[in-house]
């Protein structure tokens, strides 16, 4: 199994680069992940990751695409809560690229 | 998910010369995009599955276990026996070729082991050589010994095939390639090489009931979200209630339906006519997935996920079921269900409480398609519509392969389309209906890293697309098939940028005129409707 290390931790990933156990997930981790695909991790970014980890402990899955941006949107604005601005963020998509980073699985199934 | 090669650098490498040696002489290259990860240990201890380990299907070794040989051949033996259609199939081929350019892998990837005879041939040899007298004499004979190097052979071209079965639709003996590749499916998941992206569907929908692992309570809070934006747009406050008992009827449908997009807004078009009709139901956060990636696995994975379905409705006390929009689910639902987990005697033969149309064809499944539901509502004027609103829309129709060559549902959609729509055209003759062309991704084949093998795959069905945008100016790309919703998007994308996907129930939501409703202003996506864009922005 393929790993990731942060701060001489290592954490077990996928073949994509999910973690293998969210509850295993730092922000060591989650900057680790955006370095490798050339990102720095800026305050807004953050809100995002933290609003997915939040969900997912109550929901055990990650948010609707609708969800996620009418709640960014309630708690940080209205010009953060659509998709255009999370792909401005997360250019490989919300879905994919910040659930990564937030260390949550990979979505399967007929999605 | 962007592959690297360009449309075009794609479609110039597709090459149809064959090889020059004989196919047995050319072994299985494993080319990256084209096969998926390996299941992971965890999904296949949690639904029971042997042999599961830690393996990667790109290294050398696959850590199968020592007497692998042993349990295939023994396991090959036991389907034998217990399908004679397998057996037939195995016996019956005369290699006439009428198959080899009907399928979308060949004509997409160019890869002879890709034309049907030849998928079927990579069992069949093992079939000849281990349960025939002839086989004896080897290759001569068309028989082979099994090794790991044929093993995995069939394995890489096992899972890219998806079961669509439009090869079968020419073959003269009628051999069903579909049933063919389900019977190397169950051996290659003795030997736990099922694929991560159908395993863990598989695990998600036994412990939670739905592929995704959907909770109830997330269940409930997506549809709230969904009810919030139809309040929105319709001014209307549709109310559904789940697992509730004595409901008439149960509705079930594919999660990805109240999850992922464009799947949500058609899950929108059922709450909006249900709410219409008043129609006496109930969802249900047990029985919440109509999909079944068991199908993709074996007969008895398929058994277990779907016994949900009757358990359910036998628990809630309803007279009969109703079934969202999606394709594999229906062939499960139609072909097997009855048989499998019937007889489902504590339901009654389906009837329409609104037209009092007795559905004849679900009399012993107990089970109703949205589209013939719809359908017979509006044959018979129960629907008030306002096709006007679609009229920003210039509608094709894809045919689901399961819906279509597994049931014959071919006019209902259509019927539907043409009452909401006004501009509806066809894909030319030889792509639709019976003929259709798969997505490219069916089977559980729509995994991410196998993305250049579905572009090629959903080629043939791209490129009809492309024929009646250009022809028609066609933007808008529907179906009844949760797959096809989810991976259309990307190959239409792909291919030719422009079109749009949505479900028929989609289309249907947006023109049905709710009793009490606001001036509507947007469709189902929150987009404004034809005549409602700003000053100056009209067209």
């Amino acid at each position: 199994m393929p790993t990731l290390e942060s701060e001489g931790k290592s954490y077990e990933v996928d073949e994509e680069g999910y973690l293998m156990d969210w509850s295993q997930w730092t922000e060591g981790i989650a900057s680790v992940m955006a370095k490798g695909d050339g990102l720095e991790l800026t305050g807004e970014h953050w809100e995002v990751i933290k609003f997915l980890r939040d969900y997912f402990d109550k929901y055990q899955i990650a948010p609707m695409i609708k969800i996620l941006t009418k709640e960014l949107a309630k708690k940080y604005g209205k010009e953060k809560g659509n998709t255009k601005y999370l792909y401005e963020l997360y250019p490989a998509g919300p879905a994919k690229q910040a659930c990564r980073y937030a260390g949550l699985p990979k979505p399967t199934g007929c999605v | 998910m962007a592959i690297k090669p360009k449309p075009n650098e794609l479609l110039s490498a597709i090459n149809y010369a064959p090889p020059q040696k004989q196919w047995m002489d050319n072994p299985v290259e494993f080319k990256k995009g084209y096969y998926c990860y390996g299941a992971k240990p965890k999904n296949l201890e949690y639904i029971g599955f042997p042999n599961g380990r830690e393996w990667n299907s790109a290294d050398q070794d696959w850590k199968l276990v020592d007497n692998w040989k042993e349990i295939f051949l023994e396991g090959m033996e036991n389907l034998l026996k217990k399908f004679r259609s397998f057996r037939l199939f195995m016996d019956i081929c005369v290699r006439c070729g009428a198959c080899a350019d009907k399928c979308h892998f060949f004509i997409g990837t160019g890869d002879p082991k890709n034309m049907p005879v030849l998928r079927a041939e990579l069992l069949r040899s093992i079939y000849r050589r281990y349960f025939t007298v002839a086989g004896k004499l080897g290759k001569i004979a068309g028989a082979r010994d099994l090794t790991e190097d044929v093993f995995k052979e069939i394995w890489y071209y096992y899972y890219q095939c998806t079961e669509c079965r439009r090869c079968s639709v020419f073959c003269p003996y009628g051999i069903d390639q579909a049933e063919i590749t389900m019977m190397g499916r169950e051996l290659i998941n003795l030997l736990g090489c099922c694929t991560d992206w159908i395993s863990g569907p598989l695990a998600n929908c036994y412990r939670t009931g739905n592929h995704l692992g959907l909770q109830p309570h997330t269940i409930k809070s997506n549809f709230d979200y969904m009810l919030d934006d139809l309040e929105e747009h319709t001014g209307v406050r549709v109310e559904p209630t789940f697992n509730r008992k004595g409901a008439e009827i149960l509705f079930v449908t594919p999660s990805a339906d109240f999850f992922a997009e464009p799947g949500v807004f058609t899950c929108m078009g059922y709450l909006l006519l249900f709410h219409y009709l008043g129609l006496d139901y109930t969802w249900s956060t047990y029985a919440s997935e109509g999909g079944n990636f068991g199908f993709f696995t074996s007969n008895e994975m398929m058994k277990r996920l779907n016994s949900k379905i009757y358990a359910e409705s036998k628990r809630l006390g309803v007279k009969w079921i109703l079934g969202g929009e999606c394709g594999h689910m229906w062939r499960v639902l139609h072909q097997y269900m009855d048989t499998m987990n019937g007889p489902a005697d504590h339901l009654e033969a389906p009837v329409s409480p609104f037209t009092g149309t007795k559905f004849e064809n679900a009399k012993s499944t107990k089970m109703v398609h949205i589209s013939e539901f719809t359908a017979d509502l509006i044959k018979h004027g129960k629907l008030k519509l306002d096709k006007s609103r679609n009229d920003n829309l210039n509608v094709t129709f894809h045919d689901s392969c399961n819906t279509s060559r597994g049931m014959g549902i071919f006019e209902e959609p259509r019927y539907i389309i043409n009452s909401v729509c006004n501009h509806f055209h066809e894909m030319p003759d030889s792509t639709t209906r019976e003929n259709t062309f798969c997505c490219g991704s069916g089977s559980g084949l729509n995994a991410g890293e196998i993305e250049e093998l579905r572009m090629l795959g959903g080629l043939p069905r791209a490129n009809a697309v492309k024929y009646v945008k250009e022809k028609h100016g066609v933007n808008m790309l529907s179906c009844i098939c949760a797959i096809d919703r989810a991976v259309l998007p990307p190959l239409i994308d792909y291919w030719m940028p422009d079109v749009g996907v949505c479900g028929v129930s989609e289309l249907l939501g947006n023109a049905l005129i709710m009793p009490g409703e606001k001036e509507r202003e947007n469709n189902l996506r929150g987009e404004p409707l034809p005549g409602m864009e700003e000053k100056g922005e009209e067209e």
